[in-house]
């Protein structure tokens, strides 16, 4: 089977990379920094 | 979990609001991440996008995508940060890149570092959409009205997205490993004025 890069709706061979590169960051654990800024948004509404 | 210590009904939608906000920040670290290429820029980028959100957030209507209008203070915060500081487009490899991921086909497998830094050489535009679309899951009509733009326009966009890395993979022209990564550092420098045009137009909503 061919890549079909240039027709709409059909998605090449390497496509499924480009979701696992995605899902590989959304499956990290998120660093502290993010859950200090979250807790800093609580204190800026007091 | 926190309660909003008068218990008013500001103080539930604020509180929901964040509960929102805090379930697609994964989301927002992996489009982020597509979208520069190093993982520390990728973060600083998320984080304005999360205190702009907040900022904002009676302008968010409950109901609908949290996600969705998230990715557009994002890709604006992006698109800002590229013409503020002509963004330079590095890259770093993380562990979970080194893996190779085996197409369907024929093809050879394709390492993941070598497809983000294919996807790096497009043009921003073109990254985008296909960040969207073939990596966030989006639908073509989600994707056009996070940039702004006409759904044909998304669908024109990532086609020519992923014939770019098509024929960037079956020819080895994927730029090399390296910090001086000069195919895709000019590739962005040359995009910059195009997208600084375009951005002035749709950045300001």
């Amino acid at each position: 089977m061919k890549p079909a890069g240039n027709k709409e709706g059909r998605e090449p061979g390497w496509a499924s990379g480009l979701k696992k590169l995605y899902d590989s960051v959304v499956d990290e654990p998120l660093p502290d920094t993010f859950k200090d800024l979250l807790s800093r948004l609580d204190d800026a509404d007091k | 979990m926190s309660k909003d210590r008068s218990g008013n009904a500001a103080g539930d939608t604020s509180a929901s609001f964040k509960r929102e906000l805090t379930e697609v920040i994964p989301h927002l670290r992996a489009f982020a991440r597509g979208l520069c290429g190093r993982a520390d820029m990728a973060d600083d980028l998320v984080q304005e996008t999360l205190l702009k959100a907040w900022a904002a957030r009676e302008r968010f209507e409950p109901g609908t995508s949290m996600r969705a209008w998230t990715f557009v203070i994002l890709r604006n915060a992006y698109l800002t940060d590229m013409r503020r500081n002509r963004f330079r487009g590095e890259y770093d490899e993380t562990v979970a890149e080194r893996i190779l991921t085996a197409p369907a086909d024929q093809e050879e497998p394709v390492h993941l570092a070598d497809l983000h830094r294919a996807l790096l050489t497009l043009p921003a535009e073109r990254r985008e959409a296909l960040l969207l679309v073939g990596a966030g899951g989006f639908s073509y009509e989600e994707a056009a009205q996070i940039c702004q733009c006409a759904v044909g326009t998304i669908k024109s966009r990532v086609g020519r997205a992923r014939a770019a890395l098509s024929a960037m993979i079956e020819d080895g022209s994927i730029p090399q490993r390296s910090s001086n990564d000069d195919p895709a550092h000019h590739a962005i420098l040359n995009e910059l004025d195009e997208v600084s045009a375009a951005g002035r137009k749709t950045v300001r909503s």
